[in-house]
């Protein structure tokens, strides 16, 4: 099955590993794990707990630096780069334990994600006002995905939902080629899961999309692609009913239900 | 659009309308008071203050608004006097450029020194900065140009610009002034910059910052050299002010002082270092003519304000009700 992936003619394939591993201090947390992620595509990534999803996500994202395995985004190895290096590169991450800025409004925390991109990080003799110019698009993804009504509160007073969304509109601000989601709906109410979910499908049109999600009926319905994971190995990857079909996928991971 | 219910945090007290114009009107009459002040105090002890509450404030970009913790700053303060005293008394330059000379040193003291430690995270650090400062004492301990325990002595204040004699207590006095001024507003204008966003993002949330594709131990060596300028800045002007560069300046006591002087006032508040080191400062001049043991008595003061009001005089100020509607605000 993993066969399908790589002889499959269609959209290219922007980011993918092959043999990934890692250990920690003996204890191997993911092993030879081989991943394409291509363009236009939404890819999961799921599995039981402590199967190493976001430890994959650490690798691919350079965080954490790969035991074995090789990496390559873009054409290009990324096995040895750093990963604010990673990032400018177009493979941009959101964080399992939602990362924002708290003590920055949520206009603000769009601001940081453009302020790089717009030139604009380096310069402390300018004035903060310097950074009005980047209000109309910051704006503009807050609209978006809904936050308007919240624009000008501080991050840290949001509802562990809506930090959930703020942190998917700076990932979006940066417009990256590759975009990876750790449980992007995890603590969502089921309105915004229906939001985030059609922004996601949106947005991957013109890129790329790795996600982990245990929310599976959002998985079969946004999905193109979806990849097992289980005690840090692939155990099945295909499409949803194919891998949901999977006998060793039932019996690890969803149990006796379908 | 339904409104939903928000848990919010409602004790945040919202600024006044018209505080912004109540602070210009506190800070016009500080700049008044600073202006007059040498009428009432002798102006060697108000410069003192004005030298040590630049240091501290140039420490306070580091610690308040970086999030790191140098135990090394001594170097770049006690460094620059002795580049400024060394250019001004052996090769006769005039005072603005000697102090120019000891700001660029102690940049490049602290490229080399954050260059170092800048990959460490808090205590490791700490020690690094320490211990690369210890090893710049042993240089200026050794190095023939400090005259050792002697120390650079009386150095020529000179005139400035060609024009203006620092001879003259007074005319000293507003050129301290005017340093330091300016100080104060380069740190303002780094912290409320581009630049000082992207250092505030780095101290609330690292790992994010760094998957917005920011090389954050750049952002954090750029602080490091800034704050060792200005600490440098202070130093020279303090060697202008006594006349004297000493080995005291660039022991790890001075790297210290700053901390406790900084921590005292409230770190991560414009106005806190200022308060803090005007302090100590004051404590020290009304001690020394007395019996007590400066040091024993610091440490006291230190102790209860730290358990009194952890975030410092101005932080805990900053966080009264009277202070947040004045629109105050701490980096915490
Ligand atoms: N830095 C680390 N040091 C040691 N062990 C680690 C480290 N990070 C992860 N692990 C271990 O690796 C395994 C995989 O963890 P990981 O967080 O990748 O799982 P996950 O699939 O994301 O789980 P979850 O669904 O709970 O988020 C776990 O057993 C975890 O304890
Ligand atoms: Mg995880």
């Amino acid at each position: 099955m993993a066969l399908s992936v790589a002889t499959q003619a269609g959209p290219r394939v922007v980011l993918s590993a092959r043999g990934l591993g890692k250990d920690f201090s003996g204890f191997t947390a993911v092993n030879g794990v081989d991943l394409d992620v291509h363009h236009s595509r939404i890819h999961a990534l799921i599995g039981p707990n402590g199967a190493g999803k976001t430890t994959v996500f650490n690798l691919l994202t350079k965080f954490l630096q790969p035991t074995r395995g090789q990496i390559t985004l873009l054409g290009q190895d990324i096995t040895h780069t750093r990963p604010d290096k990673v990032a400018r590169m177009g493979l941009v991450r959101s964080f399992q334990i939602s990362a924002i800025f708290p003590h920055l409004t949520v206009r603000e925390n769009v601001k940081v994600a453009l302020q790089r991109p717009a030139g604009l990080a380096t310069q402390f003799w300018l004035p903060l006002s310097s950074l009005d110019r980047l209000d109309a698009r910051a704006d503009e993804l807050i609209e978006k995905l809904g936050l308007s009504r919240w624009r000008d509160y501080r991050a840290a007073d949001l509802s562990y939902g809506r930090k959930r969304v703020l942190e998917i509109a700076t990932t979006l601000a940066l417009d990256p080629a590759v975009l990876l989601l750790d449980e992007p709906m995890a603590g969502m109410g089921q309105e915004d899961v229906a939001m985030v979910a059609d922004i996601i499908r949106d947005v991957a049109s013109e890129r790329a999309v790795l996600m982990v999600e245990h929310n599976l009926s959002v998985v079969a319905d946004i999905c193109h692609h979806v990849t097992v994971l289980q005690r840090g190995e692939i155990i099945a990857t295909g499409d949803y009913a194919t891998v949901s079909a999977d006998p060793r996928v039932r019996t690890a991971y969803m149990g006796s239900e379908a | 659009m339904a409104a939903k219910s928000e848990p919010i945090a409602t004790e945040q007290v919202a600024a006044h309308p018209r505080a912004g114009q109540v602070r210009l009107v506190l800070l016009v009459i500080a700049l008044a008071a600073l202006l007059a002040a040498p009428l009432f105090l002798y102006p060697i002890f108000l410069m003192k203050l004005l030298a040590f509450a630049l240091f501290a404030s140039a420490f306070n970009l580091l610690l308040g608004y970086t999030g790191l913790l140098s135990f090394g700053h001594a170097a770049f303060f006690g460094g620059a006097a002795y580049f400024t005293a060394h250019a001004v008394k052996v090769w006769g330059w005039s005072p603005e450029a000697g102090i120019l000379l000891g700001v660029l040193g102690a940049a490049a003291l602290g490229l080399v020194m954050g260059a170092i430690a800048i990959r460490r995270q808090g205590i490791y650090f700490a020690m690094i900065t320490l211990a690369l400062s210890q090893m710049f004492f042993f240089f200026c301990l050794q190095a023939p140009f400090t005259h050792g325990e002697d120390g650079i002595q009386s150095v020529p204040r000179g005139h400035l610009f060609g024009v203006i004699d620092l001879n003259q207590p007074l005319n000293m006095y507003y050129f301290v002034l005017a340093v330091f001024v300016i100080g104060l507003l380069i740190i303002w204008r780094f912290v409320n910059s581009p630049f000082g966003m992207i250092l505030k993002s780095i101290r609330e949330n690292e790992s994010r910052a760094i998957s917005l594709g920011y090389s954050v131990q750049h952002y954090k060596l750029g602080a490091f050299v800034m704050s060792a300028a200005l600490a440098g800045l202070a130093g020279g002007v303090k060697a202008l002010i006594f006349q004297f560069a000493t080995l005291t300046d660039v022991t790890w006591q001075m790297s210290g002082e700053v901390i406790l002087m900084t921590l005292l006032g409230g770190i991560g508040t414009l106005f806190g270092p200022i308060v803090g080191s005007g302090l100590v400062v004051t404590l020290q001049n009304v001690l020394a003519t007395s019996d007590f043991p400066v040091t024993i008595i610091t440490g006291l003061v230190f102790m209860v304000c730290v358990l009194l009001f952890r975030r410092g005089i101005v932080g805990e100020f900053c966080a009264t009700k009277l202070g947040k509607m004045l629109g105050f605000r701490t980096e915490n």
